[in-house]
């Protein structure tokens, strides 16, 4: 189907205004739109701009503000999305103004950044949304000059009709919003695009580089007062008992209180995987007049903790592995007969993954605002999940949900952490039990000790081969608390191996786990990309012709579950073997291959590794992407670059470890991140076509670090089976006699 | 609680707060400047970098006692309107993904090549390595240094 010939049957979801001051107003509900049964959400008279999730404002002057729905963490959406509705708006980029749409916790049910989901939901509905506000324009400039709009052309916002006379949009805005909503409106064909395809820079670069208050720890309001909160320095730990004598009397401090009740009322047992800290303890805030204060008198507070089953990473190690070689699993996906394969072969090949735990570590610690009155409820923030938290927050206090003004901040990173809104919930039950304006700031230690992290999972793939090909292929998955979610089944190699199965197991911790960048794939990848290398030496094939050879055997068309498109993933490897020189390096290059699909979009990677100073050091990695329509390539590249190094920076490094329930690390200086000397020149070609476009802000980290494992066992001779890489520094030594790569 | 005369962006400015407070605290609780931003309190991860008689130093490790009589230059006092080669160089590489590490970034970049105008690839790399971006924008961190050591050449 072409891009512009998609039917909308949503004329119900899209309302038109004037506006007191002049001008007029456009808005789509285009989440809600996607529920067939929803109602249409307003009264028109009554409309505002928070009834929409996509609108446009055009001035009486014809300035056009273009509020921007989704959260912003980094991912660009603040900029590509507002790029889609200028598009067919027809109105020149540098005219318009971007704003962040703040929360309507009425009718949304997706005002969230999360799964890479923005660009892909969104496409239609932008479009459609700037494209029905274009027409009314030209319908209103059509009226005035007694012409078929037919006859009328628009270039930057001036609408032109046959005999050359011109009408602004603001000439005819205030017409125009009186007109009726246009049903069916012609979108642009791609090749006709004038903003989506161009580089655009972010439209916060001005303050972001000159120190504009953006961030939620940036907010302030008169009055506001500071709170640090101590939450169980170990997981399965709940408060006994405090004196606070010595914090009460430190400069600064206002009042110490715990908190704690309302959000274990709330929770009721639920959500527990990553509420654990929410639940089942009482925190003791202090809440003081600057942040240092609230933080120092944190320190001295007298704090007695207990707790019984404290876990320790030993005991999760061998409690993963204990599920591998047990028979507790969930069958997720099975065809054919693995087990009757596998009686059959002439070779197996069974290998064991393992990955730690990783924190978030989101530049900006977590933070919110919160100012609880009787009249109302004002949150200001960085959150993934807005509406969610403020429904919570509603519950928790007692409130109508719509006593709450929820606003988003730019966020300092989210990567997962912000879907989990126990910040948010923290700073109500304080504000609510002080009634003043308060923020509840983390330190970086807070942040980290007590987090939502990606859980410890363990992965054994097993493959049998008969005369000399692939018969089965068996993957189970053990992990803390929950397992893959169900579309990972169906990802390669799925409909690519006549028996082929998906086992999982989990085992329910005390340590708060959740979404982190790529929920497992961002493992899993590296996992079977480490796995297919083996099976071709095994099999003594060339490793990028058996991924060709299993993606030439998947008919899609057969299983509707499959979700990646083999014809796609074919395209990605060929341009990523042509434009890496694959196969084709100088001596002391080693290469890694990889090809991946998750979050709709296909990559392939290639890693180079040479040797510096007698060790192995990835210096570049070239990374093909087809994700469709590329809407903004500047802010594309940039999450490609990102997502690329990020990979490869928690492959190597990343490591966190518990004993008795208490992390290891709570701090950069235990903690090891990628840096600049660390970070490889990542190459980006992008796979050019006319498809609709698919998220960028995930797919290319889980490929990384099997691309780098794959480029270390060709530079070294050995085999990662164990992420962090340099948990095992051995592997990483570079044999006296030289590979030839 | 002692008074501090401390000198910030070339004006000359007051400060009443307990004397242990890092500068970090001292800028965006108290004097409203919170371009500076807070990453980890220790030093570790170059987002709260300033520049203390023209070196870039970590404000959340440093006191007031210790600045009384230097030349403090923050983010927002880097120039008058967001135009220093180095600002400029991040906006043309269009650097930034979430953009909560970048005054720190720019306020390190900016000291160094003050100091090294006609950086190697080797000591921009070793300038830069003490500033974390958990977003990963290590490329065109590099790609904006050089830039700017060019377009200031």
């Amino acid at each position: 189907m072409s891009n512009s010939t998609i039917q909308f049957s949503r004329r119900a979801f899209m309302r038109t205004s004037s506006l007191a001051g002049g001008g007029m107003l456009i808005g789509f509900n285009f989440f809600q739109a996607c529920k067939p049964k929803a109602a249409p959400p307003v009264d028109l008279a009554q409309l505002n701009y928070n009834d929409f999730n996509a609108f446009i404002k055009i001035a009486d002057n014809g300035a056009v503000t273009i509020f921007s729905p989704n959260p912003e963490i980094g991912q660009g959406v603040k900029t590509s999305m507002p790029m889609i509705i200028a598009e067919e708006l027809e109105v020149a980029w540098k005219n318009v103004h971007v704003e962040q749409g703040a929360l309507d916790t009425k009718n949304y049910t997706r005002q969230v950044a999360g799964g890479s989901q923005s660009i892909r939901h969104g496409w239609d509905a932008l479009r459609q949304t700037g494209a029905t506000a274009k027409q009314m324009l030209v319908n209103a400039a059509a009226v005035k000059w007694g012409v078929d709009p037919s006859e009328c052309s628009v270039k930057e916002g001036v609408i032109t009709n046959a005999a050359g006379e011109t009408l602004g949009y603001g000439d005819v805005v205030k017409d125009a919003a009186q007109m009726e909503v246009p049903e069916d409106v012609v979108l642009k064909e791609p090749k006709s695009y004038t903003i989506i395809g161009q580089d655009v820079r972010n439209v916060d670069i001005d303050k972001i580089t000159t120190g504009k208050p953006l961030f939620g720890l940036d907010y302030k309001e008169e009055g506001m007062l500071y709170a640090s909160v101590a939450r169980p320095p170990a997981f399965g730990q709940r408060l006994v008992s405090f004196d606070a004598t010595e914090a009460k009397a430190m400069p600064g401090v206002v009042d110490v209180i715990t908190i704690g009740d309302r959000a274990r009322a709330h929770l009721n047992g639920e959500n527990r995987n990553w509420s654990a800290i929410l639940s089942d303890s009482d925190k003791v805030v202090v809440v003081a007049t600057s942040t240092w204060q609230a933080m120092k008198a944190k320190n001295a507070l007298k704090l007695v903790w207990e707790g019984e089953g404290l876990e320790s990473t030993e005991e999760h190690d061998k409690i993963l592995l204990g599920l591998l070689d047990g028979n507790d699993f969930n069958t997720l996906r099975s065809d054919g007969n693995v087990d009757k394969a596998f009686a059959n072969a002439d070779t197996i090949l069974e290998r064991t993954y393992e990955s730690p735990f990783l924190p978030h570590n989101c530049m900006e610690p977590m933070n919110f605002f919160a100012n609880v009155t009787d009249e109302k409820i004002h949150l200001v923030g960085p959150v993934q999940t807005p509406a969610s938290a403020a429904n919570t927050v509603a519950d928790m206090l007692g409130r109508d949900v719509e006593d709450i003004h929820l606003e988003m901040t730019r966020m300092g990173g989210g990567f997962g952490r912000r879907l989990y809104g126990d910040f948010v919930f923290e700073a109500a039950e304080i504000s609510n039990a002080i009634k003043k304006p308060v923020k509840m700031v983390s330190s970086r230690e807070d942040d980290m000790g007590t987090g939502v992290y990606r859980p410890a999972i363990k992965y054994r793939i097993k493959a049998a081969i008969k005369d000399g090909k692939l018969t089965a292929y068996h993957l189970k998955e053990a992990a803390i608390n929950s397992n893959m979610y169900g579309l990972i089944p169906n990802f390669f190699p799925a409909g690519a191996i006549e028996n082929y199965q998906v086992d999982a197991a989990n085992y329910k911790s005390n340590v708060t786990t959740g979404a982190w960048r790529a929920p497992y794939t961002n493992f899993l990848a590296f996992a079977e990309q480490s796995f297919f290398d083996e099976l071709a030496e095994a099999m003594d094939v060339d490793r990028v012709q058996l991924r060709l050879d299993l993606l030439k055997k998947v008919d899609a068309t057969a299983d509707e579950a499959i979700q990646y498109d083999p014809d796609r993933m074919i395209k990605v490897i060929n341009t990523a073997v042509e434009k890496s020189g694959w196969g084709a390096q100088p001596k002391g290059v080693y290469q890694g291959f990889v090809n991946y699909y998750c979050h709709n979009t296909h990559v392939a990677e290639v890693a180079n590794v040479e040797i510096e100073n007698g060790k192995p050091v990835v210096k570049k990695v070239v990374c093909v992407v087809d994700c469709g329509i590329v809407v903004n390539p500047l802010g594309a590249l940039n999450q490609i670059e990102g997502g690329v190094v990020d990979g490869v920076g928690h492959a190597m490094y990343g490591n966190f470890e518990f004993d008795a329930g208490a992390p290891k690390a709570r701090n950069f200086d235990r903690y090891r991140l990628v840096r600049m000397k660390e970070a490889p020149m990542v190459e980006v070609h992008l796979i050019q076509n006319e498809l609709s476009p698919t998220g960028l802000g995930e797919p290319t980290l889980p490929p990384a670090g099997g691309a780098v494992a794959n480029a270390l066992k060709a530079a070294t001779g050995k085999r990662i089976y164990q992420q962090p890489f340099l948990k095992n520094p051995e592997l990483l030594k570079v044999p006296e006699e030289p590979i030839i790569g | 609680m002692p008074t501090y005369q401390l000198k910030i962006n070339g004006k000359t400015t007051t400060i009443d707060v307990a004397e242990d407070t890092p500068v970090l605290w001292v800028l965006r609780d108290h004097l409203n400047m919170v371009g500076t931003k807070f990453g980890c309190g220790i030093g570790q991860c170059g987002a709260c970098t300033i520049h203390v008689d023209g070196i870039a130093m970590r404000s959340c490790s440093l006191t007031l006692g210790q600045l009384e009589g230097k030349a403090i230059t923050t983010i927002e006092g880097l120039s008058e309107d967001g135009t220093h080669p180095v600002q400029e160089a991040w906006k043309e590489v269009d650097v930034p993904q979430c953009g909560y590490c970048q005054a720190g970034q720019i306020m390190t970049a900016s000291a160094f090549l003050e100091q090294n105008p006609n950086p190697t690839s080797e000591e921009i790399k070793n300038a830069m390595h003490g500033n974390i971006c958990r977003c990963a924008s290590y490329n065109r961190i590099y790609r904006a240094v050089e830039k700017a050591a060019s377009n200031m050449s």
